[in-house]
């Protein structure tokens, strides 16, 4: 491979230039023009994040190694880059609603999602240590301050701590994981750890750098911080953070076990503990909350250990179910946080499940809707999650993972119990209260948009397992 | 003579493990769980640049370079949140960050 110019380098360089740059001229004309520069710096925002989509869309498509083999671009990278970019858009539009209706108008909402949309291009594109810490770095520092965004209530502070502390945990873990990778593998560049002779301290580095990203896709038992923050946070920053960072941290977790984890450094049986423990627990665990966020939640952790399968088994259909599991979860998920969001019993949002009761009595297009994504997360066949949930079992029963696929689908029956009493609480129950729908035209935008995806999905499956196959083969090096 | 490499090895572990019991079996402050935090960070920092000046390869030292700002960096946010966090509840206890359970 030949050495590229400076400018070529950046030119491959764009979508993350556009959004730090971006961001920071953003926050300048945040600071200078105190008075209702809210609204223009979100609609700016949203702008930056479409461009940054299609430049990342018209990057040449041939593996390139960037800034002396610290980023990569290929079309794995390309593939995972737009999928969470439409994520970061979701959330600026949503959060652009919210602070409408909330009066809460601080500009440096969008600011901070453009900034942790930074970390999250760089985590998808790394190919060395350094470049993997600081992407997971400026992603989650974005993210702690965002957890806390009301800062006058105290559940929103306690999740921004919460976070904080566990995140900082696990950042401290990837980093001595990380430092003895780079002692006993002898470089810090994803190859040449792959090249590494078998020692016992790249062993001990490759298993704390897996733990320390376990925790940024929430597995078991990396976990614990999942509900607290989810029911905590502002809804927006929920959605935020169920959408763009799981896909990016998703990725990197497929470069780092396929492209720099040495055969004998035992990657497959970690992460098949954690999608194990992950499928099982996000299942069980969420049967007994009554807190809708809290509930999404678990089945967030239970959809990142069906995601996790398809990385075990590997091969180019495991990967395609990767990227397509990870593609269809951002979708769905961005629905059903959007119409959360959008219900509203007297002032403020619905927060447990039993509120929703009659919904289809009160609001029954909205009901539909959210029946259909609900549908969907479980897996229930013709809607979208039940092709995700397809390719990852196929994948695993093709390669010889028939045990795996069956805890899945035990798992994933066991799951849909708690999607299906929401269901049933919309549609058979008498209301209590009325609900209201405030709806802005963004949000309905991106709720309409997810439902028709949802609904939709088995007319165009190829709409996404093409651009999947695509991203599989760059990352497999195959043709 | 230069300090042998199992010595800085055992410094960092046991830097490393302070920083993990600090967290894990510190009930009163949270004010400790973010010296522990840096404690960890440190660690891994004596790690990189004893493998650096050991191998004679200087990637190791930008590398903690970096580590060190994003401390900063972190410890800032943790602070700020911390203080907010102080305002609302009146403590920073950390048996008292407990409103959310289940």
């Amino acid at each position: 491979m030949t050495e590229l110019s400076l400018t070529e380098q950046l030119a491959l360089f764009l979508p993350e230039l556009l959004l730090a740059l971006g961001a920071m001229a953003l926050l300048m004309l945040g600071v200078f023009q105190r008075e209702e520069s809210g609204r223009r710096i979100a609609n700016l925002a949203i702008a930056l994040t479409l461009l940054a989509l299609l430049s990342a869309l018209t990057l040449p498509t041939e593996r390139a190694e960037i800034f002396g083999g610290s980023f990569v671009i290929d079309s794995f990278a390309i593939t995972m880059k737009a999928l969470a970019l439409i994520g970061v858009a979701a959330a600026l539009l949503i959060g652009r609603a919210f602070s409408e209706t909330q009066r809460v108008g601080r500009f440096e909402y969008p600011i901070l999602i453009l900034l942790s949309a930074v970390g999250i291009l760089l985590m998808i594109s790394a190919n060395d240590l350094i470049a993997l810490y600081i992407g997971i770095e400026t992603q989650s520092l974005a993210l702690y301050v965002l957890a806390a965004w009301h800062r006058d209530s105290v559940k929103s502070s306690e999740a921004g701590l919460k976070y904080f502390i566990l995140g900082a945990l696990s950042s401290g873990i990837l980093l001595y994981g990380c430092s003895m990778i780079y002692g006993f593998g002898g470089g810090i560049g994803f190859a040449e750890i792959a090249a590494a002779p078998p020692s016992a301290g790249l062993t001990i580095g490759c298993v704390f750098a897996l733990s320390g990203l376990a925790f940024k896709i929430s597995a078991v038992p990396f976990h614990m911080w999942t509900p607290d923050v989810y029911e905590g946070a502002p809804t927006p920053v929920a959605l935020f953070l169920a959408s763009a960072p799981k896909v990016a941290a998703l990725a990197l977790i497929a470069r780092f076990t396929l492209e720099a984890l040495p055969p004998h450094a035992g990657g497959e049986d970690i992460l098949t503990i954690l999608a194990i423990g992950s499928m099982i627990l996000g299942a069980v665990a969420a049967i007994g909350q009554a807190n809708l966020k809290r509930l999404l939640a678990y089945s967030a952790i239970g959809h990142m250990g069906y995601a996790l399968i398809g990385l075990i088994a590997g091969g180019e259909e495991g990967l395609i179910a990767l990227v397509v599991y990870a593609g269809i979860y951002l979708l769905t998920i961005i629905g059903v946080f959007c119409s959360l969001m959008a219900l509203r019993a007297e002032t403020r949002a619905p927060q447990n499940i039993e509120e929703l009761t009659g919904l289809s009595q009160t609001q029954p297009a909205m009901a539909f809707l959210l029946a259909a994504l609900l549908f969907s997360l479980a897996g229930i066949p013709p809607l979208a999650g039940f092709f995700g949930k397809f390719y990852v079992f196929l994948s695993a029963i093709e390669q010889g993972f028939v045990w795996l696929a069956v805890i899945g689908v035990v798992a994933s029956v066991i799951a849909s119990y708690y999607y299906l009493r929401i269901i049933k609480l919309m549609y058979f129950d008498d209301p209590d209260i009325s609900l209201r729908m405030e709806l802005s035209p963004s949000s309905r935008f991106v709720l309409y948009a997810s439902g028709v995806f949802a609904l939709g999905f088995i007319l165009a499956p190829r709409l996404l397992s093409e651009p999947a196959a695509w991203a599989a083969r760059g990352l497999l090096g195959l043709p | 003579m230069p300090v042998p490499m199992a010595h800085i090895l055992i410094l960092s572990a046991m830097l490393f493990t302070i920083g993990i019991l600090g967290l894990f079996l510190n009930r009163k402050n949270v004010l400790i769980l973010l010296m522990s935090i840096e404690l960890i960070l440190l660690s891994a920092n004596i790690n990189l640049v004893g493998f650096s000046a050991r191998g004679g390869d200087v990637v190791g030292q930008v590398f903690a370079m970096f580590v060190l700002t994003v401390a900063a960096a972190e410890a800032a946010i943790g602070l700020a949140i911390l203080v907010v966090y102080f305002r609302n509840r009146g403590s920073i206890a950390v048996d008292d960050i407990s409103v959310m359970k289940g």
